[in-house]
């Protein structure tokens, strides 16, 4: 019998601590099948954050190392400076990479660091319990925002990618969202196309993924995934926001690394 | 290292020979410079040598001093609040530096750009008209080293020779063609000196 | 530079050069007075040498990709000075939980607040009792001179390997500035450094995952983790405490100043001595572990202590708790930025010996010969 599905090999055995109904489940299957694909586990070194992803060490078979808050993209140019060769990417939530991380991802961006960025927006601060995030949308309720996010007292949501994208640094930015089978499988090519770039030594990549938080917005998975389609993506467009590879020949720019 | 006295210098008991020099003018008189090369010439001769400068905003305003110990033992403070030799290259840094000169200490002041005489009485004093020599020379930039011949002639600091091995050190090789021109500097401050002795 | 030859070089600069030498191979750092030649020499010499410099957005980046080079494997370093140093403590915490090895070094500046670039040793505490959240402690190393500073470079790489733990450099603004005859190391070969199978090199698909990690949510596993860090700092506690003594066989005040401050010190020594006071000089060189078992030997002989510091009194608590109140202590210190001078500690020293009682050294020693006060 032709065996058509199996737990990607660079997925480790076992259940993730993520909620019923967490789409960042569906985000590391991708990713793992990404580094089955491009035979690159034995290279990768991921980097962990703060917040939902902070076990995701647990989840890989590859080398991991556990970032302080906010820092994942710092900790991630330590390693590829010094180990070139090294697949290196992280996974970040919008409160880590939005909020507290805010310097570290622009100006890893900024230096064109040859590292792939997996952000995770579900517009909330899902490990703390659901406070509001600096994404989350305006009129969205969250533990911070009672009666809704109100501009006047809480500001408006940042548009990462969007920003991200004004810089000259990075070489392909695209945002996409796994509400849909077939939105998720833009997800997979976007999430391969960043890797290959790396490979490439094209420069920073980032995958923004807008995700599902059904316990702290009150939804059952099928709702939340039915308020992405329906508010997070209209507020957060889906779509390529950088590709520079095609207009510069790969690696022109990256940060080469240490000579080994 | 856990052995007490093995890292340590030697003791003395003897009153050694140490002099501290602050030396101090605008930024851009090579003030850094000289004191840098008086340093490095001490070091030649093997004695204990430290070059502190004034750093950070201090800097940016356009002044420059740096305090020079040359010793027959190890430095204990970089820092002196009573040198015993002064440089006063400008007005600005004879007024701050003048009071703290030690009695029976040594004041030279560049007279072409500073506008009064000394005040102390309680110590020597040599007057140079460095920038006016130098400018003589056809290059202003070496009043530091018309100075510093001034400086090495009344006190016999470190040998004109050891300035010279230091300044070929220092000087990238691509600049040894100014070696000369600051050999003459030297040799006009050293004669100032003499004059005066 | 010629090998094994000695060259007037600026501490800042010579702590660079012997860090590279040392097998440093990446750099990340910020610029803050007094410590900037650090950077500056380093954004050159790392590529000369293979080896990489960032110039971080912050202090929290710098000190977090040094977390990233050095739990890939390999000698990572990062510099800054005491408002820098507040912002790094994150990361030290996290490179000390993660077991990571680091050197760090403080150039210390005066505080609080933004102070003041004028030297300073008002980050004893912040050093030595983990400036971070959480248990843990560095191996912290103080110098007095560029050279000592240099040679402590060296060692501090060598020993952040051996435990797997940040090392920190104290030195403040004046060891940083200064220039002064050096003589530095020869380079080690980076290849023949001991391997680290713990790093993340990725597994090549021939071991398990390593994780560079400090969390762990479960109590009893996190304890056992804890227990492990404090064995290890129980080991350096015994094996790493590191001093020097000036004239203290004899003495009967024992001044204790590290850093500039001790020479400093040792000059007054020589002037009280001169005056037929029996001082010498205690001098921490690691400031942790402090070096409590050189005061076992002092204190029998040692009619008082005096600690001397830039500061409004830290180290000096140290002091108090080696000598444990068998003697008394009593404490000088220059804050703001003022550096002590031998004159005014000579003054201490007079009113702590007519405190004490300390005796007239033997003539042997050659005490009161010389002119009394020079400076």
């Amino acid at each position: 019998m032709k065996q058509v599905f199996a737990r990607p090999r660079a997925l480790s055995p076992g259940a993730t601590h993520y909620c019923p109904g967490c789409t960042y489940g569906i985000v590391h299957r991708l990713i793992a099948e990404a580094l089955d694909d491009l035979a690159i586990t034995g290279r990768a070194v991921g980097v962990a954050s703060v917040g939902c992803t902070v076990l995701a060490y647990d989840y890989f078979e590859c080398d991991f190392q556990q970032a302080a808050h906010g820092r994942a993209p710092a900790v991630a140019t330590g390693i590829k400076r010094t180990r070139p060769d090294a697949v290196v990417f992280t996974l970040q939530g919008d409160g880590d990479l939005a909020a507290i991380g805010t310097a570290e991802i622009i100006h890893a961006a900024a230096r064109g660091e040859n590292i792939t960025v997996f952000f995770l927006n579900n517009t909330i601060y899902g490990m703390t319990g659901g406070q509001m995030a600096p994404t989350t949308l305006l009129g969205q309720r969250s533990t911070t925002s009672q009666a809704g996010r109100e501009p006047g007292r809480a500001g408006r949501p940042i548009r990462v990618s969007e920003m991200l994208a004004t810089l000259d640094g990075p070489a392909y930015i695209e945002r996409v969202a796994v509400d849909t089978p077939a939105h998720a499988a833009k997800v997979r090519r976007a999430i391969h196309r960043a890797l290959e770039l790396q490979l490439a030594g094209a420069g920073f990549t980032l995958v923004e993924v807008l995700s599902a938080c059904p316990t702290n917005w009150g939804l059952t998975p099928g709702e939340a995934l039915d308020r992405i389609g329906r508010e997070v993506i209209s507020y957060y467009p889906l779509g390529v926001y950088r590709d520079s590879s095609a207009a510069s020949p790969a690696g022109a720019d990256a940060p080469g690394g240490i000579s080994q | 290292m856990s052995n007490p006295a093995a890292c340590e210098p030697g003791r003395s008991d003897n009153v050694p020979a140490t002099h501290e020099l602050v030396l101090a003018g605008f930024g851009g008189q090579g003030i850094l410079a000289m004191g840098q090369l008086l340093a490095y010439a001490g070091m030649l001769e093997e004695k204990h040598v430290s070059w502190l400068p004034s750093y950070g905003a201090e800097m940016r305003g356009g002044t420059a001093n740096c305090t020079v110990v040359i010793s027959d033992e190890p430095v204990a403070s970089p820092v002196s609040s009573r040198p015993s030799i002064v440089v006063a290259m400008n007005d600005p840094s004879l007024d701050r530096f003048e009071p703290t000169v030690r009695p029976g200490g040594l004041l030279l002041i560049n007279t072409s750009l500073c506008g009064r005489q000394a005040r102390r009485q309680d110590v020597r004093v040599l007057e140079v008209p460095a920038t006016g020599i130098a400018d003589e020379l056809g290059e202003g930039r070496v009043a530091n080293m018309v100075m510093l011949g001034a400086l090495l002639g009344a006190t016999g600091l470190v040998g004109a020779q050891s300035v010279l091995e230091s300044l070929a050190k220092v000087l990238p090789p691509r600049r040894h063609g100014l070696i000369p021109l600051n050999q003459r500097a030297l040799l006009r401050g050293q004669e100032i000196a003499a004059r005066h002795s | 530079m010629v090998m094994g030859q000695k060259v007037l070089m600026k501490g800042n600069e010579a702590i660079a050069e012997a860090a590279v030498r040392a097998g440093c191979r990446f750099y990340a750092g910020y610029p803050i007075t007094p410590q900037n030649e650090i950077p500056e020499y380093m954004s050159w010499r790392q590529y000369e040498a293979g080896g990489q410099f960032v110039q971080a957005e912050s202090e929290l980046a710098a000190i977090n990709m040094v977390y990233g080079a050095g739990g890939a494997g390999t000698r990572a370093m990062t510099s800054s000075s005491s408002p820098g140093i507040s912002l790094k403590q994150e990361g030290m915490s996290y490179l000390a939980g993660a077991e990571v090895p680091a050197v760090i070094v403080n150039m210390v500046r005066c505080g609080p607040g933004l102070g003041g670039i004028q030297p300073a040793q008002s980050d004893y505490f912040q050093a030595t009792r983990g400036g971070g959240h959480g248990d843990y402690h560095m191996l912290v190393l103080a110098g007095e001179s560029v050279q000592e500073m240099v040679d402590l470079t060296c060692l501090a790489f060598d020993k952040a390997d051996e435990y797997r733990n940040p090392v920190l450099l104290l030195g403040d603004a004046i060891l940083g500035q200064i220039m002064e005859p050096v003589t530095l190391p020869d380079p080690v070969d980076t290849a023949g450094l001991p391997d680290k199978p713990w790093a993340t090199t990725g597994t090549g698909g021939l071991r398990r995952r390593n994780v560079i990690n400090s969390l762990d949510l479960r109590p009893e596993s996190l304890e056992r983790h804890n227990l492990k860090l404090k064995a290890k700092y129980d080991r350096m506690a015994s094996s790493e405490q590191r001093h020097a003594g000036y004239r203290i066989d004899d003495a009967t005040l024992v001044l204790v100043a590290y850093g500039s401050t001790a020479r400093i010190c040792r000059r007054a020594v020589d002037l009280a001595r001169r005056e037929g006071i029996a001082a010498g000089l205690l001098r921490p060189i690691s400031l942790w572990p402090f070096p409590a078992e050189a005061f076992e030997a002092a204190v029998p002989r040692a009619g008082a202590f005096l600690a001397v510091e830039m500061s409004l009194g830290q180290m000096v608590e140290d002091v108090r708790l080696a000598v444990q109140f068998r003697r008394p202590v009593y404490f000088y210190g220059r804050t703001g930025g003022v550096v002590p001078t031998p004159a005014e500690v000579l003054v201490q020293i007079r009113e702590t010996a007519g405190a004490c009682g300390a005796s007239t050294a033997p003539a042997a020693s050659g005490a009161a010969r010389g002119g009394g006060l020079v400076k």
